[in-house]
């Protein structure tokens, strides 16, 4: 008897729709959609895709504990050996929920699950200690590697095989301690690393520290009525135009763009760049991104002591997270050269 | 992003919908927004009511640059 496998996928690969469709509520179809064509020929004659459960990336992020709740159930009722979620690839709402929808039903149902995502995606460092998931590339472009990877990893959780080391098997480390027995004593091997590092040769750590990067909160501005605020968004809002050419995925700059005489940003005016989200709200009313009108009103008001007069924007949507940190880094010396005391960063 | 700026020495809030990520992260002063495509509005409302509902949202996060943080803090 095959084992039974149910799959969960997104309303772009559940071939419902794009952005506009994010806000998709769950539903279920027996059998494959989509990419589940591929995972049935990687899984063969073992495992048969039971059904698929289709749900939009922006209702599960918007209302989690509804959307894993209502999945649940459609995945409980088809009696599935394994879930498998995905891959995400560089989506991060996509990894997000297919992290959540796995850490849940692995901890609720029971059953071994499997997914897949570049390890920069959000969902890999939120649930990596949950779930096995395995490292794709950051596009669907490498769906052709992934599939056969999560499969086999799949099969083996099935069969109840040991999972092997997270660079055998290629999945993100887990930070799970297993005990194991070595040949020659951790003295031994502690020195010959100590002694291979000081001769400049390669060696492998047995322990690589985790990175844990964390910055100290800065003090609160005292007098906000005097203070200089800036607003920064990744939420990709732009003159009209695009006019720096700002990518909708993968930005590979910012923009710097003056606020000086303008009080609204309308839909003549500025637009949306980001292709990460359904940018109709946006075009209609940019405020809704970058809430420039109510920052000049409070302005006005003297809650705030000046709004800067420019502001920055790139795109999130898929950007590296070393791409994002030089941005901020050189967004931060302009504005701290320009004298603003303090930042607004609005994210969609 | 919110990281470097905050590191480089400015207090900074996070206003964005998914918190979870921004948790993740490590942003410090965290203003849950609205929704994904709209995080600072609602197209269901009238335009007073979601400038009114943008208002409260922006004074929340002013609120948070104002508040003294040792740790990571969600501003509800």
């Amino acid at each position: 008897m095959p084992y039974r496998v149910v799959h969960y996928i997104n309303q772009f690969f559940g071939q419902v729709g794009g952005e506009d469709k994010a806000d998709t509520k769950p539903f279920v179809k027996e059998g494959v959609i989509g990419p589940g064509m591929a995972f049935k020929g990687a899984l063969g004659k073992d495992a048969t895709i039971v059904a698929t459960v289709v749900c939009g990336d922006g209702y599960f992020n918007e209302n989690m504990d509804t959307a894993e709740q209502e999945l649940l159930s459609m995945i409980k009722s088809y009696s599935p050996d394994i879930l498998i979620a995905g891959p995400a690839f560089n989506a991060g709402r996509y990894g997000v929920a297919c992290g959540a929808i796995c850490a849940a039903v692995g901890g609720k149902l029971g059953i071994p699950v499997v997914t897949g995502m570049y390890p920069e995606n959000p969902g890999a460092d939120m649930y990596k200690k949950n779930c096995y998931i395995v490292k794709t590339s950051n596009s669907a472009a490498g769906m052709r590697k992934a599939v056969p990877l999560m499969a086999k990893l799949a099969l083996k959780l099935l069969n109840g095989e040991p999972v092997a080391s997270p660079d055998e098997d290629q999945y993100i480390a887990r930070g799970i301690r297993k005990n194991v027995f070595k040949e020659e004593l951790g003295a031994k091997r502690a020195v010959d690393m100590l002694i291979a590092k000081l001769g400049d040769k390669e060696f492998t750590t047995e322990y690589p520290m985790p990175a844990f990067d964390r910055v100290t909160p800065n003090p609160p501005i005292k007098d906000m009525s005097k203070a200089k605020i800036a607003l920064v968004t990744s939420g990709g809002i732009v003159p009209k135009g695009n006019p720096d050419k700002i990518e909708s995925s993968s930005a590979s700059k910012y923009g710097r763009y003056s606020l000086a005489g303008v009080d609204d940003l309308t839909a003549d005016s500025h637009e949306t760049a980001h292709g990460g989200y359904d940018p109709v709200y946006a075009n209609e009313d940019p405020n809704r991104v970058l809430p420039v009108d109510v920052m000049r009103d409070l302005e006005k008001e003297g809650v705030i002591g000046e709004l800067y007069d420019h502001y920055y924007a790139t795109v999130g949507n898929g950007t590296s997270v070393a791409n994002a940190k030089k941005y901020a880094q050189s967004i931060a010396k302009d504005l701290i050269a320009d004298g603003v005391q303090a930042v607004i960063l609005t994210s969609t | 992003m919110v990281k470097e700026i905050e590191r480089a020495g400015l207090p900074i809030v996070h206003v964005c919908t998914i918190v979870p990520i921004s948790l993740t992260v490590g942003a410090n002063r965290i203003v849950p927004a609205v929704a994904i495509p709209h995080p600072l509005g609602n197209p269901e409302l009238s335009k007073k009511d979601e400038k009114a509902l943008r208002r409260r949202l922006v004074l929340k996060a002013l609120k948070a640059l104002q508040t003294p943080v040792d740790d990571q803090t969600v501003f509800e």
